[in-house]
């Protein structure tokens, strides 16, 4: 750890990781905090999923959302992610002195639409105000609790010949929130894809035992989850460039600023580990939903290269996916 | 293409983007196994000397002064790693990231109250833009912004490269986007001074194959020539307006470079018309002739003597997170883009 906590921290990538593992868990490393899943699994009479996320995301208003429909839908995937069907949502807010009242009721207005759609309660919630510059408009923590619908969700569950699949084209989010945040540097019509994933999980968790992992890849892309995936099961990974999904419009301004989109954060997307048999099957059960219809079967889980997924372009060389270090830029979510 | 093995061909690129690029693609997995590519100084924020980053380190702690910089300068350490404006700006510093001059100067109008500082980093590139920032503050009368001259030109530095008896290279990738503003026949001095092959080429992999293609053929049959190949965005003369931009504002300077040395006449200073709008004299701020020595090899990377992996600190304490110099912080550094795009199999 560094001498003090620079933006990296909150990146998503090896910092965040560092953090977490040099100072959250050795004050509170426990069985259902250690597997870092993006929700915990929690025995009893009926086994809950129980998840939490805070939301400081600088525009509080951007193309496809705001930070009222992002902190529900966000702690909605995690739950869903971690095999859980998502009921209750906590709700706290801080806000900052002489924020304008009308902004917050869209705000409110934006994350209860979501709630109503998803078919859950908030059932308990906080308010504090804080000193005009204590805070940026609004942040919002959401807590989740869901009941346990496919257990034994996990990246130990993954074996060679599994096909990975995404739900759709990666990148949007956090290119949209750059744009909206720098609105000089392109003009676009990018929209953030922010969106409740707990019906897709639902839809993939009839596969039983052939789903073996889902992870939402926000911070640090598409290209971190996998790295953290294949290390975690010391397997390899196959992933072919052509076959991942990326709209052009997130490609095109990506190739004009010098991103990565597969290191951009996506507010709405999955990545499915599947049995290779029942690869398709799952395929066609996300392109059923409107945020699944461009899913994608992007690669295979091999035993080569443990570790690493490796990344084969379209003109016959590869490279290695590695975690994001640093952070592309700050407060997407 | 095919191996001849009489001897190894040595390409540079010049520029941290196509270094990038290249890494990206996995290109060098491609090449013949005679072709060796090495990296050549045209990361702008790993040539900047480290004593510059101290220097605006400690300008961002000024009280009422905001220091705004382009992202891929925040990580790069000075001359000890616990200096970067990252960390400053995490101690209190006000380090504002942007990405252009201009939303700089936007930041000092809008705040009349701040000294707003811009860390002008670049190379011809980006010189232009830089430069109407200091005109249209000129035009509008804003006081308060200020740049901090870090611009630095591509010919000087190769020139320097190839005046080095231990130099072997064989070939230059040209940078295209430097050779947008000073035109192609900015490169001509390669093959007409130095007979050594000059290809112009764009950042796509679609561009580059063909470019080293064109670099490998013209090594082998010994016949040097300046190639652009970058033609739908780089003409022979290249930008007018922005050379007489920096022809009318700008006078060459001696500066230090990261692993260069002091090299004379290679950077763009103001001309005293301008000062009022140069950081350095309006905060006494003078960076040294000379660096001090330190471990970091990012010096010897920059200038194509070491390859990244060639680096004993390269992935082991030297990383992203915890990196010793710009080379594997800067979204252009040789050493970043083998770290992020370790090529495998």
């Amino acid at each position: 750890m560094d001498k003090t906590i620079t933006l990296d921290y909150g990146s998503g990538g090896r910092k965040t990781a560092s953090l977490i593992h040099e100072l959250i868990l050795p004050a509170f490393g426990n069985r259902y905090l250690s597997t870092l899943s993006d929700g915990a699994v929690l025995p009893g009479a009926e086994s809950l999923v129980f998840s939490t996320d805070s939301f400081v995301v600088s525009p509080l208003f951007f193309p496809g959302g705001s930070i009222g429909k992002l902190a529900i839908c966000g702690t909605l995937n995690d739950v869903a992610m971690a095999g859980g069907e998502p009921r209750y949502i906590s709700l706290s807010l801080v806000i900052e002195e002489g924020f304008e009242t009308h902004l917050l009721e869209n705000i409110l207005e934006d994350a209860a639409a979501e709630v109503r759609k998803a078919g859950v309660f908030v059932v308990t919630g906080d308010t504090k105000v804080v000193e005009k510059g204590s805070c940026d408009g609004v942040f919002i923590n959401t807590a989740g609790i869901g009941v346990l619908k496919r257990p034994g969700l996990s990246p130990a569950a993954m074996k060679s010949g599994d096909a990975v699949l995404v739900s759709g084209p990666l990148g949007n989010h956090g290119m949209t929130i750059l744009l909206a945040r720098h609105p000089q540097l392109l003009e676009g019509d990018l929209r953030s894809d922010c969106a409740n994933l707990a019906p897709l999980a639902a839809a993939l968790y009839s596969l039983g035992e052939d789903l073996k992992v889902l992870r939402d890849p926000t911070r640090g892309g598409l290209a971190t989850v996998l790295s953290e995936l294949a290390e975690s099961a010391q397997l390899g990974m196959e992933i072919r460039e052509k076959d991942v999904p990326v709209d052009p419009s997130v490609r095109a301004a990506c190739e004009i600023l010098g991103m990565d989109p597969l290191y951009s954060a996506n507010e709405g997307k999955l990545i499915a580990v599947v049995s290779a048999d029942r690869a398709q099957e799952a395929l066609a059960l996300l392109r059923r939903f409107p945020e699944g219809e461009k899913a994608a079967i992007i690669g295979e889980i091999c035993e080569d290269h443990p570790g690493l997924p490796v990344l084969r372009t379209p003109w016959g060389s590869s490279r290695i996916l590695t975690a994001l270090a640093g952070a592309q830029f700050p407060r997407i979510c | 293409m095919k191996q001849n093995t009489d001897r190894i061909i040595r390409l540079m690129e010049i520029c941290g983007t196509h270094t990038h690029a290249i890494a990206r693609a996995g290109l060098k997995q491609l090449l013949p196994a005679d072709v060796r590519l090495l990296s050549g100084p045209g990361c702008p924020v790993c040539v900047t000397p480290p004593e510059a980053i101290d220097a605006l380190a400690a300008l961002s702690h000024r009280p009422g002064l905001i220091l705004c910089t382009y992202g891929d300068m925040l990580r790069v350490p000075g001359t000890s790693p616990d200096i970067s404006l990252l960390k400053e700006k995490s101690r209190g510093a006000r380090v504002e990231m942007v990405f252009s001059p201009m939303d700089a100067l936007a930041m000092a109008a809008a705040q009349p109250d701040k000294e707003v500082v811009f860390a002008g980093v670049g190379f011809e590139t980006t010189s232009p833009g830089t430069l109407a920032a200091i005109r249209t503050a000129e035009e509008r009368k804003i006081g308060n912004f200020s740049v901090f001259m870090l611009l630095r030109l591509v010919e000087p530095a190769v020139r320097a490269l190839l005046a080095d008896p231990d130099c072997q290279i064989d070939g230059f990738l040209c940078p295209g986007h430097v050779a947008v503003i000073i035109g192609a026949e900015g490169f001509r001095f390669l093959p007409e001074e130095y007979r050594l092959p000059a290809v112009i080429s764009g950042f796509e992999p679609a561009d580059i194959w063909p470019s080293l293609k064109e670099l490998i053929r013209q090594v082998r049959e010994n016949d040097p020539q300046l190639v652009n190949l970058y033609t739908r965005t780089v003409s022979a003369e290249g930008n007018a307006l922005a050379k007489q931009l920096m022809e009318d504002m700008t006078c060459r300077e001696g500066a230090l470079w990261r692993g260069l040395g002091y090299i004379e006449g290679s950077a763009l200073g103001l001309k005293s018309r301008y000062k009022d709008f140069d950081a350095a004299a309006r905060y006494g701020i003078v960076l040294p002739d000379k660096s001090a020595p330190t471990a970091c090899r990012c010096g010897d990377v920059i200038c194509g003597k070491l390859s990244p992996e060639g680096c004993p600190f390269f992935g082991k304490v030297c990383t992203p997170d915890t990196p010793l110099g710009p080379c594997m912080v800067s979204s252009e550094g040789s050493c970043a883009a083998a770290y992020t795009y370790g090529n495998l199999i």
